[in-house]
């Protein structure tokens, strides 16, 4: 039996339609609202509540079923990333390899740059302000707006927020702003 | 507050996150390069993920609140609303976390599954995410929201 299918990806229009089932699942099943970056606030609150308000509360009452979910997504990393691994280089448009490549992206195999997304470059000025620096600003961002790609992207917006829309649009102008003004220079 | 739930529910979110985890992987959302390829407007993959994805959620999530007052559990099904205030914390914390998304490639979720994905140094992002989530809580009193 070809087994070949399996490492294929998937085209998009069957990874949207699933991923935009799970916030009615999660109503469903136990009235619990889909966002991911509340684990960074659960995590925080279980490994260093002090010196904050923000941190202190029951995580484990409050966030042990989304814990549950965010080890899950590690677990589905490793199935679909790393067992079933794509072997062929992301299909990404011409244009925009030829823009990553001007910047420096050299290796283009796998869902990440393997010359960026290293131990070793975390060394390196530039590495550290992606690899670490972008890490704050997602928890910091996320944190402050009340919730990510996720919370405020699908859940927010699939019960029709305002505040919702508002944190999509500025996650996207911040996107494009970090794409074009930041790592221009990180790269 | 919900009563907590016995392990056997955990597991179905477990179970949930990771058919989650692997459809985000498969999908090439937590892609670095899907989401260059989105930021600079060059390819339609990511922006036809979100655009079945939104009516998908909007349409069940609506469908869903019109007819089951109650979840399975036996909950009531209740959104608490979000309150707009100034809308600055929208604005503003959206925004530096669209920087990051520019510069990590991966916003929360797809930051587990690069780290399960077997990208060892994710785990230096997920490490800086939680020292800004902490940083955001010290500094929560004096942001504007």
């Amino acid at each position: 039996m070809n087994l070949e299918f399996l490492f294929r990806p998937w085209p998009w229009y069957v990874a949207g339609p699933l991923i935009g089932l799970l916030p009615a699942v999660l109503l469903l099943l136990d009235n619990r609202l889909f966002g991911v970056s509340s684990n960074l606030r659960h995590l925080c609150a279980a490994v260093a509540p002090w010196g904050t308000d923000y941190l202190q509360y029951e995580w484990r009452r409050e966030g042990g079923w989304n814990l549950a979910f965010a080890g899950g997504i590690l677990a589905g990393g490793v199935i679909g990333g790393f067992v079933f691994a794509n072997p062929a280089p992301v299909d990404i448009a011409e244009s925009t390899r030829a823009a990553l490549q001007s910047l420096g992206v050299q290796d283009f195999t796998g869902l990440v740059p393997s010359g960026v997304f290293t131990w070793v470059n975390l060394l390196t000025p530039g590495g550290a302000a992606v690899i670490v620096g972008g890490g704050f600003l997602v928890g910091f961002g996320t944190a402050y707006a009340g919730g990510c790609t996720s919370g405020h992207g699908l859940a927010g917006i699939a019960d029709l927020q305002l505040p919702s829309l508002i944190a999509l649009a500025a996650f996207f102008i911040g996107g494009v702003a970090g794409t074009f003004l930041l790592l221009p220079f990180l790269l | 507050m919900k009563p907590a739930r016995p392990a056997q529910a955990l597991w179905t979110y477990f179970v949930l996150g990771l058919l989650f985890g692997v459809v985000i992987t498969k999908g090439e959302m937590i892609s670095w390069f899907r989401v260059q390829e989105m930021f600079r407007f060059q390819g339609f993959h990511m922006f036809g993920v979100f655009a079945t994805a939104l009516p998908t959620a909007i349409l069940t999530v609506q469908l869903l609140k019109r007819h089951r007052t109650h979840a399975l559990s036996g909950e009531p099904i209740s959104i608490p609303p979000k309150r707009l205030g100034t809308g600055v914390r929208y604005a503003a914390g959206g925004a530096i976390f669209g920087l990051g998304w520019a510069l990590t490639g991966a916003c929360p979720g797809p930051l587990f599954a690069l780290l399960g994905s077997g990208h060892t140094v994710i785990a230096a992002s997920i490490a800086s995410a939680l020292a800004g989530t902490w940083t955001y809580g010290r500094l929560r009193p004096s942001l504007l929201h």
